[in-house]
């Protein structure tokens, strides 16, 4: 072993991520493009690269690009281009794919990780999709062109990152924001966010980066973390045998939980790139660069600080009322409607957000914000009590349609604040339980539960608790 | 021998507006021709005689409506077959795209339709458009009508064969070195190679997408004008389509040339052009000089560059325009192969011709990592060059005039084993592809052998209007379109 026993080393890893931007339409056709349609039915000629189509750049598409960009605070270029990136492969209709090469959309982002990490993004190109070549059906190989040219953006990282665990931050993050700004909806189950890894060791404390291999066919956060831990202890073990790492790509194998050999450097596909010449160079004005900022949401983690600064919130309401763009948008509303912020954040918390099923978002459950918002309201204005919040929830969740103020009489959820009536349920109280009302005279409170039972019995749990109390403390006062 | 009802387009479809023609007969008539004369040319892939009939007759019935059947109302139209047209059998000339039929019909084709022109022929071609002679046809060479012993030029030879020998008055070809004006000299017909991105691409199958052009033959300056006219302006489709309105040009077509300027490309008098072709490049600039231009001699710069820079591009971007066609969605695939591989490498070997296979071979080559600077990158810049070339010698020339190829039409065989001599036949013409401007061939005449001469005129960008005056003009001076020899009309008849 030529190696010292005792060397540490120290991994260097780059992700290029694939994720799909959130539009109606194709990135170079007029096809509609969405997941788990029958396959070959969202196709046409363009997209299936017969004979004399031409594409045309879809704007949406261009939009939600330069808005990924800016949500990663990188530089959106005025100019960029499109090239022709050429291989084989049966899932590539016109025997090439059209991508941006040495003049990308975007560059220059970041992400900065909890332990203070700071992830360079080097740049963000556009890019079609390629079909989906199916290989399980014998001796057949079956192609589905449902996706071919779909919209990718490809963001690339600089080799910032040193664990496998920092690794699934940086993409949590990445998919957190994307998620945020509405330009990809990053669900990997769905292949709208793929990753490849680059990955190398070298010694500790060298400044030296090691050989770099890449690892393609990784579909899912775990799988992620799982093949860097594999690949980062299979090039230590060639290193410390005293062998060298080849420059290859490798491919994740995730029944077998190990990377194998796709191909080695010296079979690397020449692309023979060149800039298309169906597809004028895409400028875009200063102008317009600003409005796509000016459509992004105030970003997460500056709305989440506001929430716990500005409105008071808990940590824990915050996070939850910024984790999903949708429950924010749903919280807002309850704001703009003129709801007290902590009020509103406690109901859709703790009630509302109950009712979403598993998997679900906020807008899958039953309550309408404009409903809880009339639901606060009557709060505010004393007219129910907390029970008959929840009351008025529930009608609403199990198919009521009427509004909340018709639901208050129908349903008598009025509260008693009639000074007097109250007070002669106090007083029937009393005289229904002697035993509690004269454990309370003796001072032991805890009788008073009783006697508040009874009367909430009597209102049909209408009466303010809180009231109520001071009614009967008054009525039993030594 | 049946003859066509009206001697050019423009005249067939005035004869159609006023009543005079039927559509129906004008379109019995053109089939008749083409079936009884294209045994002898095979200048045609395909003929749709139910379409065009079913055509003609909804042209009646907008007629009998009094509706305007359109500047091109039922003239038979000619479409070179790697030009989409929906339902018809698209070849390219070749034998990889099998039976693929197109799905949907190419921008300029229905706009000529929509303008009265009805589509009754897909015609012959060299292979994915590349060649000079249609001699790299799947299908066979067309023959030119003049003599059937020699090539009529290419690539788009059956289109300028059937408008010589009189099937239809006009035709599409595709031009991205010289493709219709080469084509259009040998067979003494009008050919017009329009300003890059005038016409839609969108349905045209891409051989070098940067140079690639729709054009026009037709039998007069007013037939190309038309056709232009009909054919011009942006589409959503093609994105490399031009953004300004085209300048209509048959409201201009008869103003003259007085107080033009000419240039007289030098190297049309060189060496190796031939010396009627050089005589008849003088009777032009006379007759011009006779309307009332100002010419002056000048010289095109990078002459010796032009064709190499030309073939390094054009042959990069086939490279890539041709790996669609890989035998997995269309056409032909090898039934044998066993592995991905072998099906891509027997069905495209099965299916291109040699000329194709040569030129994927040189562009991959050009495009490959450690070759790229050295040959695609020099080329691009030498393109720059030639575009500036024009720009410069348009700011002292509003035409420029020349020889459109050096020789007349040669023997079928003569030059298919030799590339750079058939390469060479796009000197004059190529070099129009890669400034992007509009060039015209106009026919001048029958030299003692027998076979036309033609003569090219060059605009500036979008100077559609210009040149087509000025052809007007030399068809007046030069006698326009040479009709067939009684011999070879009789010849072709029996
Ligand atoms: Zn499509």
């Amino acid at each position: 072993m030529s190696a010292p026993a005792a060397v540490a080393w120290e991994p260097t890893i780059g992700l290029e991520v694939h994720v799909q931007l959130a539009t109606r339409t194709k990135l170079f056709c007029r096809c509609a493009w969405r997941f788990g349609a029958q396959p070959n039915t969202l196709v046409c000629p363009v997209c299936l690269g017969h004979p004399g189509v031409l594409p045309v750049l879809n704007a949406r598409a261009v939009e939600q690009g330069a808005r990924a960009a800016l949500s990663l605070g990188m530089t959106v270029n005025r100019e960029s281009k499109f090239d022709r990136k050429n291989y084989f492969y049966p899932d590539l209709p016109k025997g090439y794919q059209i991508s941006q090469f040495d003049e990308p959309l975007a560059q220059h982002g970041s992400i900065r990780l909890d332990d203070g990490t700071h992830v360079r993004i080097r740049r963000l190109h556009l890019e079609e999709d390629a079909g989906k070549a199916i290989h399980d059906r014998g001796d057949f190989g079956l192609v589905d062109f449902n996706r071919a040219g779909a919209p990718l953006a490809e963001i690339v990282s600089e080799p910032d990152l040193a664990t496998p665990p920092q690794a699934t931050e940086y993409l949590d993050r990445l998919k957190q924001t994307l998620r945020w700004a509405g330009v990809s909806d990053c669900d990997m189950e769905k292949g709208n966010l793929r990753v490849d890894i680059n990955v190398s060791v070298a010694p500790a404390g060298r400044r030296a980066t090691g050989t770099r291999c890449e690892v393609k066919n990784v579909n899912s956060f775990q799988s992620v973390a799982r093949a860097l831990e594999h690949e980062i202890g299979r090039q230590i073990a060639v290193l410390e045998s005293g062998g060298t790492v080849r420059q290859e790509t490798r491919t994740w194998d995730e029944a077998a939980g190990q990377t194998r050999v796709m191909r080695v450097k010296e079979e690397a596909d020449d692309y023979r790139y060149f800039p298309d010449p169906d597809l004028p160079r895409l400028q875009l004005s200063a102008e317009w660069i600003e409005a796509q900022r000016a459509a992004l949401p105030e970003p997460q983690a500056q709305r989440r600080r506001r929430y716990e600064q500005a409105l008071g919130l808990s940590e824990y309401d915050a996070r939850v009322l910024t984790a999903e763009r949708e429950t924010s948008a749903y919280f807002e509303r309850l704001l703009a409607a003129g709801s007290a912020p902590k009020e509103a954040a406690n109901w859709l918390v703790n009630d509302v957000l109950s009712w979403v099923p598993p998997g679900g978002g906020v807008d899958d459950q039953p309550i309408p914000p404009e409903y809880l918002a009339a639901v606060l309201q009557l709060r505010h204005d004393g007219r129910i009590n907390r029970n008959g919040g929840r009351a008025l929830l529930e009608a609403r969740a199990g198919g009521d349609l009427r509004s909340p103020q018709e639901l208050v009489s129908a349903l008598g959820l009025e509260t008693q604040s009639d000074a007097g009536a109250l007070e002669q349920a106090c007083r029937r109280a009393i005289a229904a339980q002697p035993k509690a009302a004269d454990d309370v005279r003796a001072g032991k409170e805890k009788a008073l539960g009783a006697l508040l039972g009874f009367v909430m019995r009597e209102t049909r749990g209408a009466a303010d608790a809180g009231k109520t109390r001071a009614i009967l403390l008054r009525l039993l006062q030594p | 021998m049946s003859a066509l009802p009206a001697p050019n387009a423009a005249a067939w479809a005035e004869a159609v507006r006023r009543g005079d023609l039927d559509p129906l007969d004008g379109v019995r008539a053109a089939l008749a021709r083409a079936r009884q004369l294209d045994p002898g040319l095979n200048a045609l892939l395909h003929l749709d005689a139910e379409g065009a009939e079913d055509a003609a007759r909804a042209l009646r019935e907008r007629l009998r409506r009094g509706e305007d059947p359109g500047p091109l109302a039922g003239v038979p139209l000619v479409v070179k077959n790697n030009i989409a047209v929906a339902g018809w059998k698209l070849t390219c000339g070749s034998r990889i795209l099998g039976d693929f039929a197109s799905t949907f019909t190419a921008t300029v084709v229905e706009r000529l339709r929509a303008a009265g022109a009805i589509p009754i022929a897909a015609s012959n071609l060299d292979e994915f458009a590349m060649g000079a002679s249609t001699e790299n046809s799947a299908f066979g060479p067309a023959r030119n009508p003049f003599r059937t012993d020699l090539v009529p030029g290419g690539s788009s030879g059956g289109s300028a064969v059937s408008v010589a020998a009189g099937y239809a008055p006009f035709a599409l070809g595709s031009e991205t070195g010289g493709s219709v004006r080469q084509p259009a000299s040998f067979c003494g017909l009008f050919g017009l190679k329009p300003t890059y991105g005038c016409l839609s691409r969108y349905g045209l199958v891409a051989f070098a997408s940067s140079l690639d052009q729709i054009g026009v033959f037709g039998r007069g300056a007013r037939d190309l004008a038309l056709a232009f006219d009909a054919a011009a302006g942006r589409d959503r489709a093609d994105s490399t389509t031009l953004a300004e309105p085209v300048e209509p040009c048959v409201p201009q077509l008869g103003r003259g040339v007085d107080g033009m300027r000419v240039g007289l490309l030098a190297n049309s008098f060189a060496a190796g052009v031939e010396d009627t072709t050089q005589q008849r490049v003088r009777a032009a600039a006379e007759a011009l000089r006779a309307a009332g231009a100002r010419l002056a001699e000048t010289q095109f710069p990078y002459e010796e560059a032009v064709v190499p820079t030309y073939y390094l591009l054009n042959t990069a971007e086939a490279s890539s325009n041709l790996a669609r066609f890989d035998g997995i969605r269309y056409g032909l695939r090898a039934e044998d192969a066993r592995q991905l591989r072998d099906l891509y490498l027997r069905s495209r070997d099965a299916g291109f011709g040699p000329e194709v296979k040569r030129r994927i071979l040189l562009g991959t080559f050009s495009l490959s990592a450690g070759y790229y600077d050295q040959y695609f990158t020099a080329a691009l810049k030498a393109r720059t060059l030639v575009v500036r070339a024009y720009l410069d010698l348009f700011r002292k020339f509003d035409l420029l005039l020349g020889a459109t190829t050096p020789t007349p039409a040669f023997r079928l065989g003569e030059k298919s084993d030799d590339p750079v001599a058939m390469y060479l036949c796009d000197i004059f013409t190529c070099s129009a592809n890669l400034g992007g401007v509009p060039a015209v061939n106009v026919p001048a005449g029958l030299g003692a052998d027998g076979l036309p001469r033609g003569v090219q005129l060059t605009g500036r960008h979008r100077g559609e209007a210009a040149l087509l005056r000025a052809a007007a003009v030399l068809e007046q001076a030069l006698g326009g379109c040479p009709p067939l020899p009684q011999a070879a009309a009789r010849a072709l008849a029996a």
